[in-house]
């Protein structure tokens, strides 16, 4: 109960300033495309410099869990996740956008990422030693499987067909391959300098969303029919509350799934919403509804993604080992200020710890609060015509994509991977499964082989991926997963041919 | 004033175009960082240029910008074929990284493709084992090795970095073979691997595992530098504990520009910036970020990119 001694330090003038100029801040970084919350917090860094220990945390923070949340508003309305976090969000707030519910999609996913973000940080709070261990318990045999259980999820997510949804996945996984490969010193597929790094999952991201929506746009010429512009449906917030409380399923689901995969570092961030999104729609009665605009996928993901950003902090806080990329800069902002995270922090600098902890507590209800707040103003952004749209979207696109290294490869990657997916999507394949694909295809491979060179020094690969008690949970579940699948397939077929046969 | 002084001292020095370096800055400078930010190069990085705005520095700031990617193939290849050789393009090097990739080949530059103007911080690889772990000191994991040849798990960050070059050393310097792991994502997954018990031990930089042993997670048996760090004034060297292992290692960051920048700004800049970094803000920073600084001369670094790539090939050569 120590941190609601520390309370009081949060609300300080200067320090709720902070609060507040980090959360708004961050909600407007993270609704750029582009800007991920890793680049929000590494811009936030040379601030910091001269700010104190306490007060740079709590910027840092705030920017943090905004950022997560912000990335939401262009998922949501313009199909462009901010961040790898906010994949799951396009795929059915997107939709109900196109229908006029974008002022809806963005109430559910700002309280639902407060929800979930709040159940987070009182995870990190409360469990936060139990936690560490858990966190440690994930070796490369593992993460392999976990892996693979993602890859599970590739054929059915977001794709007319199962087989089209494996192929834009291969796709992705050879994309991956991409560059040079650490763990063997390898050199892959590197046709040009500028892909020697390999393909940036966010300039990835942007060019496989946004550039076929600019395509799409620009195709439709410059037909002023009213038809074009969608329509904004007013949502009341109330009514938002309570539409998420009709569904405990999925917003209990996301948030358990994204606590616990957001935990295990190096992996968390970025699948928990793809994962929590497919485990709601698996558990769900109204099934047929994802991807049509349902407002469960909404929920599930953004619970998620923001459940996420208090256990991902657990290894950095407890062990000292950044376990994402944005851990690694807050790292950076806490030595900065010469504080060690460790047990050094919580016993010699208690006052830090806990009001770090605590601004991103009430930092999660502020996020809210002008997340709803603004909802109903940026779902407006659906009624600005197309033609000027697509001229923003695609200006932002090559800002965003070159942002990331300050590289005009990446705008190059971006653009390639762009028209590629356009013409992609003619036929029917789509670019969910394909970035999964890519997010995934590292984490499988480099987990097999660094696990397959520790087995061959030890046990043997067999016993080493095969036995254990996490393992055998994990397989079992990857098992599950893939039986229940076949197994929706197979009834959807009998249920389609019966029917055609009655016609 | 000042700028009197320096331009007597330069047209003393027989310089021709002083002129030029007189007005060198007149714009804000950027240095490239090939690691991602948050990374140890890129937080030091940022520490040691934070004052370059004062009057007795460069009097313009340094801003950086980060190009990660490819253990930093991806930024220093960007500087040695792309960067402007004007002097407002510096790049932070990493040593021994950029010269064994070189080595290895693969990537468009070499040692010849930069020019050092000063180095700011040395970290050497440390060789740690978990806290619980019955190894007390390199005699320990020596001898486990022999009886157990190839079996005796090890973590580092990658292949041809410094942690690569320090297993590598160790190996031939004890005559045994062990299975060296390299992580994908850095020191920080190495580090994880040998505090979870994935493998059996692990190099990491000296300013990571210090941190991880004030958190009472690992131990650090070895230094593989030629003196005993001052952040930790117990734990003996490699070669203390009878293995040959000098400090071919030792991750030495500094500042460099492209080859073709003029002569009169290399000076300038090599006159300057060594002073910059020995600021007293900059030190304390530094040393509150657990990162050793050791500030050398741009001749002084020439010298031991030189030495550095000679020990490299050699070591290299048999891979």
């Amino acid at each position: 109960m120590e941190f609601i001694y520390y309370f009081g330090d949060v609300f300080s003038p200067l320090s709720f300033l902070l609060l507040l100029c980090g959360t708004i801040g961050g909600l407007i970084l993270g609704a750029t495309p582009g800007l991920s919350p890793t680049m929000a917090v590494a811009l936030l860094i040379p601030f910091t410099f001269h700010l104190e220990a306490v007060q740079g945390l709590i910027l840092l923070g705030a920017a943090y869990t905004s950022t997560v949340a912000g990335g939401a508003v262009s998922a949501i309305l313009l199909k462009i996740p901010g961040a790898p976090a906010n994949i799951a969000t396009t795929l059915d707030g997107h939709k109900m956008a196109k229908q006029g519910q974008g002022a809806k999609a963005l109430q559910l996913s700002f309280l639902a990422s407060a929800a979930g973000g709040i159940f987070g940080v009182l995870l990190l709070i409360f469990l936060t030693p139990l936690l560490a261990e858990w966190a440690l318990a994930f070796g490369p045999s593992h993460l392999f499987w976990l892996a693979i259980l993602g890859v599970t999820v590739i054929g059915s997510l977001d794709s007319a067909s199962v087989v089209k949804g494996l192929l834009s996945g291969c796709m992705g996984l050879w994309l991956a391959t991409i560059g040079f490969d650490d763990i063997m010193g390898a050199q892959r597929f590197i046709f040009h300098p500028s892909l020697g790094g390999g393909i940036n999952i966010i300039a990835a991201l942007i060019g496989l969303f946004a550039i076929p929506q600019v395509l799409t746009m620009f195709a439709k010429g410059r037909r002023t029919t009213g038809a074009e512009v969608i329509e904004v449906q007013k949502h009341s917030v109330l009514d938002a509350t309570r539409e998420l409380f009709r569904r405990p399923r999925a917003l209990g689901i996301g948030t358990i799934t994204g606590s616990i995969i957001g935990l295990i570092p190096g992996v968390g961030g970025q699948i928990a919403g793809l994962v929590a999104y497919d485990q709601t729609k698996k558990f769900s009665s109204e099934k047929e509804k994802f991807g049509k605009g349902h407002s469960e996928g909404v929920i599930a993901a953004e619970a998620a993604n923001n459940a996420m950003v208090g256990p991902s902090l657990v290894p950095l806080l407890t062990l000292s080992i950044p376990g994402s990329p944005t851990a690694a800069v807050l790292l950076g902002g806490l030595l900065i200020h010469g504080i060690f995270p460790g047990s050094d922090l919580f016993d010699n600098h208690p006052d830090v710890a806990w009001t770090f902890i605590n601004s991103m507590l009430v930092g999660q209800v502020l996020m809210c609060l002008f997340g709803l707040y603004v909802a109903g103003l940026a779902a407006r952004v659906a009624q600005v015509p197309q033609s000027v749209m697509a001229a923003i979207v695609l200006a932002l696109s090559v800002f965003g994509a070159y942002s990331v290294q300050s590289s005009m490869g990446d705008v190059y990657v971006m653009a390639c991977l762009g028209i590629g997916m356009y013409f992609l999507e003619r036929f029917g394949f789509s670019a969910a499964p394909l970035v999964l694909g890519l997010i995934l295809g590292p984490i499988a491979e480099a987990n097999f082989i660094q696990g397959g060179m520790i087995a061959d020094a030890t046990v043997g690969k067999a016993s080493y991926f095969l036995t254990g008690g996490l393992n055998i949970i994990l397989i079992a579940v990857v098992v599950a997963s893939i039986a229940y699948s076949a197994w929706m397939e197979l009834r959807s077929r009998r249920y389609t041919t019966k029917e055609e046969a009655q016609a | 004033m000042k700028k009197l002084i320096a331009g007597a001292a330069m047209a003393l020095m027989g310089l021709a175009g002083a002129a030029m370096a007189e007005d060198y800055p007149e714009r804000p400078i950027m240095m490239m960082v090939s690691y991602g930010a948050g990374g140890a190069t890129d937080f030091q990085a940022r520490i040691v240029t934070m004052t370059a705005g004062n009057e007795d520095a460069l009097g313009m700031p340094i801003a950086i910008i980060n190009k990660p990617g490819a253990g930093g193939r991806v930024g220093w290849n960007w500087f040695a074929t792309q960067a402007d050789a004007d002097g407002y393009t510096l790049a932070a090097y990493n040593v021994p990284h950029f010269i064994a990739q070189s080595i290895k080949g693969g990537v468009q530059y070499s040692a010849e493709s930069f020019e050092p103007i000063a180095n700011w911080g040395a970290d050497p690889a440390v060789f740690v084992v978990a806290a619980d772990s019955p190894f007390n000191s390199m005699a320990d994991v020596v001898a486990h090795a022999k009886e157990n040849p190839g079996k005796l798990t090890f973590s580092g960050a990658g292949l041809f970095v410094g942690h690569h070059i320090a297993a590598l050393q160790i190996e031939k310097a004890a005559g045994v073979k062990m299975a060296y792991i390299p992580t994908k994502g850095g020191g920080a997954a190495a580090m994880k691997a040998v505090i979870a018990g994935e493998v059996m031990g692990g190099i990491n930089n000296l300013s990571d595992a210090f941190r991880a042993q004030e958190a009472g997670n690992v131990k650090i048996l070895g230094v593989a530098d030629l003196q005993r760090s001052d952040f930790l004034p117990d734990v003996p060297t490699m070669q203390e504990q009878g293995l040959d292992v000098d400090n071919s290692s030792v991750n030495f960051r500094g500042v460099m520009v492209p080859k073709d920048t003029p002569q009169e700004v290399i000076e300038k800049l090599a006159a300057t910036v060594p002073q910059m970094f020995a600021n007293d803000r900059v030190a304390k920073k530094m040393e509150a970020g657990g990162s050793p600084m050791h500030i050398m001369t741009r001749d002084e670094v020439k010298e031991m990119w030189a030495a550095r790539e000679q020990t490299l090939k050699e070591l290299l050569a048999g891979l």
